[in-house]
This record gives C-alpha cells, structure tokens and sequence, in this order.
C-alpha cells in the first residue's frame, strides 16, 4: 500500500522540560498534555562516555533512564508537539543524545527553594546551543524571588526569558509553552526584514 | 526468594537479572532500520512474517501513525526493544516508518508560528 507521506504524517517537534528532581517536570508535562502522562525507559550504558581499558569487565553500571512523554496535537496545522520530562533524579539523561538532538526548545523548571538543582540542566542547554527559557514553578509557601533575583542566582543570559508558572495548571503551562516560541520566533529573522 | 510461576525476572545472584523482553528480540539490541523516539511508524496491512504476539501487538497499535516513544510506553517495553520489534516490521513491509525532521525547526518561524497560533486556542 502506497502512502502519501505529507497527508499520513503530521509534522513532529519535540520540547524537553527540564529541571532538578521533584521540581515539577511531570506535572508540567501532565497538566499541558491532551493526553495522559506516557512513561517508557532506555538502559543507558556509562561505558559508553568514558574509557575502559578494563574491556571485559562486566560491571559497565547501565542505569535504566524513565521519561515522562505527553502530546499536544495541533490538528489544523498537522503539527504534533512532543513533551518530553527529562529524568530529574538520574545525571545520566544527558547521556541520552537521542533526546536532546533536534528538540524544538526547553523549558528549565525551577523551584526558588532550591535553584542549584537546575544548574546542571542551564549548564548542559547553554552548551548544546538548545535555546531554553526558565519558568519558576510557583510552589505553596515558596518564597517568592523576583525573576531579576533568580536570573542572577542562574548567572542567566539577559535574552534568557523567566517566566513564572504552576506546574498544575493547564493555562499555565501552556503559557509557558506560548513564551518558549515566543522566544524562539525573536530569534528567527523576521522574513520582511 | 522468587517464585517459581514469576515468569518476569529470573532473579539469581550470578546471572544477575534476565529481562524477558530482550529475549523477546532473542538477544539483539540493534534495530536494522534507523529509528529514532519519534519516528513515525504506522501499520501497512501487509501480512506479517512475524506473528509472535509482541509484533501482533505493535502492528495492532499502529493503525494511526504512532511514534516509537509511544509505542514503547504502550507496550511497556524499554525503548530500544521497542526498535527492534519496529524494524522487524518495517523490514518485512507490514509496516512503513517516517524518520523525524533533520533540524529541529527552531529557525523555522512558519512551524513556529504555527505552533503558537495553536497554543493560543487552548
């Protein structure tokens, strides 16, 4: 059976929603998704990173990485947009190139309680050159920063947006969402330009 | 102490776990067509020469175009099993895949314009 390709497949981009464990990814990526949360795993081998002259040796620690997926089907474009939670707890998601290559953008999620756990996250966009913003997730009885506080804490870029965010909300974070492309167009040169 | 009707993990000290999808793929860890998380695959309605009930299963799920990450997280199975049992599948034709874009489309403002015209209708 033959298929026309453009009329069967939508187009498929991919945002990463990053940030420290416990900070909210999956609800994020819950509350934003027109579907519920998908969850599946990939065994990540550190070996592959470093050398190992001790070739044989069967302790290569795999670690088994789980994400948290969601989709957002934008119909009268035929675009499907792809929510991808990284894994918080596990250093090892960055090892997972897949992941990161070709994602549209990022969304850093920050708890104010705790900001360090999002460095490794803004350290790894930086240098992958993947443009990201940072929603600080608006948590009961969190002290609240004001964006300019947490942008120096993060040592941020200026052109980095901050936008604030409750992870549980679907408006929220779908605002979130909007900001991120809002982003990403400022940067794309305007064709009349 | 595992039971003996426990047929998901062989639990045993030296051996270390045996994890029954990977035998579902008798061992291979490479799929033989490039896929990648959200490649898109869908069923052709070619018969297929596999008809073990995990490729049964994935030909099943794919009657709309489904990308592997979701196919894996339906199946429960870990990624790269999933591939494998996909390529299976391209290869003898009872189904066709569509590798995702090259670039990401980050500079591509028609896409996201696009995009942000349907984020603001939710």
């Amino acid at each position: 059976m033959a298929y026309n390709e453009s009329e069967v497949f939508p187009t498929q981009v991919k945002i990463l929603i990053a940030g420290g464990f416990g900070v909210g990814k999956t609800t994020f990526v819950g509350a934003a998704s027109e579907i519920e949360p998908l969850s599946t795993e990939e065994l990540i081998t550190a070996a592959s990173v470093g050398v190992d002259s001790l070739s044989g040796v069967e302790d290569k620690s795999a670690t088994t990485v789980a994400l948290d997926f969601g989709r957002i089907t934008i119909d009268h474009h035929g675009i499907v947009l792809y929510l991808f939670g990284t894994p918080g707890q596990e250093r090892f998601w960055f090892m997972w190139d897949e992941l990161s290559s070709g994602a549209l953008g990022a969304i850093v999620m920050a708890d104010t309680r705790r900001l360090q756990a999002c460095f490794e996250a803004v350290d790894f966009f930086e240098r992958r050159g993947i443009q990201f913003l940072v929603a600080v997730n608006e948590f009961d009885g969190a002290f609240r920063y004001e964006p300019e506080e947490v942008r120096a804490a993060l040592e941020l870029d200026p052109r980095v947006p901050i936008v604030l965010c409750d992870a549980r909300d679907k408006q929220s974070a779908t605002s979130a969402l909007r900001s991120l492309i809002k982003h990403l167009l400022s940067a794309v040169p305007s064709p009349t330009a | 102490m595992t039971t003996p009707d426990d047929d998901d993990v062989w639990l045993d000290d030296d051996a270390g776990p045996l994890i029954r999808p990977y035998t579902v793929n008798a061992g291979r860890t490479r799929p033989t067509v490039e896929l990648d998380l959200l490649s898109l695959v869908i069923t052709t309605g070619q018969a297929s020469s596999r008809t073990d009930p995990e490729h049964l299963k994935a030909l099943g799920l794919c009657h709309k175009p489904l990308s592997v990450a979701e196919v894996a997280a339906y199946m429960r199975l870990p990624v790269m099993v999933t591939k494998v049992l996909l390529a299976d599948l391209v290869d003898c034709e009872a189904m066709t895949m569509r590798a995702p874009r090259p670039t990401s489309g980050s500079n591509d403002r028609v896409l996201l314009e696009k995009l942000l015209d349907g984020l603001q209708r939710i």
